[in-house]
């Protein structure tokens, strides 16, 4: 274990963190970004640089900016009165932590059975293009249908309807 | 510990950093960040068993977190729209005031 895996890993989590808990959204929505970038500067230590970059051009150049769009749309900036949390927060929290302590608990038990493969896998992008349109050619082009059913649905679902229009 | 046993736990804690804000949050907007999130620990945990795991050349989970991210992109992209609908409607985004069925 490395310290450039501490530090990046600690950037992430603190980003994660930061996202959770401020009070402002568009803050919420800029930390984010910092633990989107953590998770791809993680992606690059696991030498999948294909979807390290994956991850910098999706979450940070469309799914941040998207988030900030819905932000300014819909006024979310203006902090509200009252409190950030829901009336039920502790419920939810308490809820939170059993995961985190049933998730660690299960990873700590079965260290010594996780594999540890030292080699660094030798892949390419003209590797994953070709299991892309070869073995997995099916789930590409499900995925195709899917982003294309969704960018439909999105559009209609947020477009403006004029009074009385049918 | 393990490289991998890191790795997952780094995932674990994103996953309840991101359970929690979805639980707890009242701003719609913020519970779809705290779901992108627990996608992403998610991700992380398919990559590092890639990574540390046997045959990596078969590039399984490598293709399991590609496909992971594409649908990640279309929740957001349809869940955003959502939440501008329900805004237009309501004229809120918080979900502690939506509590009806009929608008």
């Amino acid at each position: 274990m490395s310290p450039v895996f501490y530090l990046i890993s600690a950037m992430t989590v603190a980003g994660g963190l930061a996202a959770v808990l401020f009070k402002n959204t568009v803050h919420c929505a800029l930390a984010l970004t910092v633990a989107f970038a953590g998770l791809a500067l993680l992606f690059l230590g696991l030498d999948a640089q294909f979807a390290g970059f994956a991850q910098i051009l999706v979450y940070i150049g469309a799914v941040a900016i998207l988030v900030v769009f819905a932000i300014l749309l819909t006024r979310g900036s203006e902090t509200p009165k009252d409190s950030v949390y829901s009336s039920n927060w502790p419920a939810g929290l308490v809820i939170a932590a059993g995961v985190f302590a049933v998730l660690g608990w299960a990873v700590l038990q079965s260290v010594r059975f996780l594999p540890n493969e030292t080699a660094v896998p030798k892949v390419t992008v003209l590797d994953i293009g070709n299991a892309l349109v070869g073995r997995y050619v099916l789930p590409l082009e499900i995925v195709a249908l899917l982003l294309t059913a969704a960018t439909i649905g999105a559009v209609i679902v947020a477009m403006h309807e004029k009074e009385g229009a049918k | 510990m393990t490289p991998l046993a890191g790795y997952l736990m780094v995932a674990a804690m994103l996953f309840a950093i991101g359970l929690a804000g979805a639980l707890t949050r009242r701003n719609a907007i913020l519970v779809l960040i705290g779901i992108e999130l627990m996608l992403n620990a998610a991700n992380l945990n398919l990559i590092a068993f890639w990574r540390y795991g046997p045959h990596p050349e078969a590039l399984t989970g490598m293709m399991f977190a590609i496909f992971s991210i594409a649908v990640a992109a279309a929740e957001a992209a349809v869940g955003l729209g959502l939440v501008i609908s329900i805004h237009r409607h309501a004229h809120t985004t918080d979900l502690d005031n939506m509590n009806r069925m009929k608008g």
